[in-house]
């Protein structure tokens, strides 16, 4: 088995770190839309009852300081809410009536 | 046949109540009067001065509806100046990274042009040229970059391309606008920014963030969760307020923190945010002067509109959004939107700012996504004008401020003898 990803404490969520350990929205974005809805509903139902100890965790070191793996947890929190608004708010991976427009995030904080 | 009480539109005679003509958003004769007339002689953000961190910073930016290019600099000597993006020695685009469309960002001590190696200063000034004993009569100290009119109000850099700007920055700006000039921007320094080609013309896509007439249809989901939608709910705004071509309208809200969670998105509770921001604002931008024109209760979010193509979303809750629309032709735009907050210190902030900024997207793309069709509906010509009701006051505002700069453009260019002027 390959090393994980994520902090000791939420190896119930490694499972999806693979996938969801995103750096940029723009990866968290394409991995939304091609993830079906059954995907999505998964780790959504996985992570957000465990979101609020995740960035609990976090917040133990200082944000542009965290461990690798603290930092790939506050990545899988930070797909968790782009993925809500497919889960809680459109119920499809798609925003409603987006019709043939884009949007690009040009720039963000890291993390 | 109705008409509202008490109306925001009759306050302003000089509006008028009748439908209005989107011609101005279709013609292809228009957009070149416009380019002239607007863009070639207002000024125009580029920037913010956080974009210059250091003596020696510069930055380009595309101004596609004057064809022109500026760099903007923060030279040896601490000040801001803006230049042609063009070498003076044959034309080449001076700045760029990746192709000469992509704009440019860095620090330099010299710009070098790619082409034959000419050099400048970040003071304009030309430094080298290559092979000067072969040039004839050549004066370096007469081939500086060709300057652009710059200055910059309440860390906001702007331009403006006319030879001889008719009024300073602060003028233009005028009171309505220019009483935010103490608003703690320079404390909002992460940002989020977003990019997007739409489309449309440019003003259709402003008319969309300029009244709050289509959230409830449009925006349905963001009323909240499912069929359990907020009585308390308000979408009209309270405060509209004009003052020259700029224009402003204030929304209120309930706080959201105050708001029964079951009106909301659970990972709104989750995350302490939405459409208003994060709930938790930051000790800044208390009782800034300039903020609330209107006074009214339950203050949320004022939105600018600051001729012709800024608009500056101030939120209670202690951020802003700047948006800016560049055409690129009659019926095709750049849209640029940056979230400004005061940094996260915290994995907690980080996400509750990650929350909103994720929110605007996603309701942006909702707004964008109808703009296409609104172009291929204007452009059938079906309809030679259409109504506005009074919460559509300020598209009104909109496009007659455009007409009037318009008009006087061409009243300046007709009465100009055949051989008194440029033209
Ligand atoms: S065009 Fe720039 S050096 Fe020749
Ligand atoms: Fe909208």
């Amino acid at each position: 088995m390959a090393a994980p990803l994520l902090p000791a404490a939420f190896v119930d969520l490694e499972p999806y770190a693979a996938t969801w350990c995103l750096a940029t929205e723009a990866e968290r974005w394409n991995q939304r839309l091609r993830s079906s809805m059954d995907e999505l509903q998964a780790f959504y139902q996985a992570s957000f009852p465990r979101a609020d100890d995740a960035i609990a965790y976090c917040d133990r070191f200082a944000l542009k300081d965290m461990p690798d793996d603290a930092e790939r947890l506050l990545q899988l929190v930070l797909s968790l809410i782009l993925v809500s608004f497919a889960v809680e708010v459109w119920r499809q991976p798609e925003v409603i009536h987006r019709g043939s427009a884009r949007i690009d995030r040009t720039q963000e904080p890291r993390p | 046949m109705t008409t509202p009480r008490d109306s925001w539109t009759q306050r302003h005679p000089e509006l008028g109540t009748g439908p209005v003509s989107f011609e101005d958003s279709i013609s292809p004769e228009f957009y070149r009067l416009e380019c002239d007339a607007i863009f070639k002689r207002a000024w125009l953000n580029v920037g913010r001065v956080e974009e210059l961190p250091k003596d020696g910073s510069y930055f380009t930016k595309e101004i596609p509806p004057a064809k022109a290019s500026v760099i903007v600099t923060r030279g040896t000597d601490g000040r801001t100046r803006a230049f042609h993006n063009v070498c003076r020695h044959r034309g080449n685009k001076l700045v760029w990274d990746g192709t000469p469309r992509d704009e440019a960002r860095g620090i330099a001590r010299q710009l070098v042009c790619k082409y034959h190696g000419w050099r400048y200063g970040l003071d304009g000034g030309c430094r080298y040229v290559h092979q000067e004993d072969q040039f004839f009569d050549l004066d370096k100290t007469r081939l500086g970059l060709v300057p652009v009119h710059c200055d910059t109000w309440a860390g906001f850099v702007f331009v403006n391309l006319a030879p001889t700007p008719p009024q300073s920055l602060r003028e233009y700006l005028g009171s309505m606008v220019g009483a935010l000039e103490s608003y703690p921007f320079h404390e909002m320094t992460e940002c989020y920014a977003f990019r997007a080609e739409n489309r449309s013309n440019w003003k259709i896509f402003m008319d969309a963030f300029q009244e709050y007439y289509h959230v409830p249809p449009l925006h349905t989901q963001q009323l909240g969760p499912g069929r359990l939608q907020n009585p308390e709910a308000e979408f009209e705004a309270a405060h509209y307020q004009t003052d020259g071509p700029h224009r402003m309208v204030t929304s209120s809200s309930p706080a959201k923190h105050e708001i029964p969670s079951k009106y909301l998105y659970p990972s709104e509770v989750l995350f302490r945010s939405g459409n208003l921001g994060p709930w938790d604002a930051p000790d800044v931008a208390r009782d800034v002067p300039g903020v609330n024109p209107g006074r009214a209760d339950h203050w949320a979010i004022d939105n600018f509109q600051i001729f012709p193509n800024l608009e500056i979303l101030i939120y209670e809750r202690g951020w802003y959004l700047a948006y800016r629309y560049w055409p690129t032709s009659h019926d095709t735009h750049v849209f640029e939107g940056y979230l400004s907050f005061v940094p996260a210190r915290t994995a907690r902030e980080r996400a509750a700012r990650e929350y909103a900024a994720v929110l605007f997207k996603e309701y942006a793309l909702q707004d964008a996504g109808t703009l296409d069709g609104t172009q291929m509906g204007l452009e059938a010509r079906a309809c030679a004008e259409f109504p506005l009701s009074d919460q559509e006051i300020l598209v009104r505002h909109f496009h007659k401020s455009v007409g009037d700069w318009v008009d006087a453009y061409r009243r300046e260019r007709d009465t100009r003898t055949p051989d008194g002027g440029a033209l």
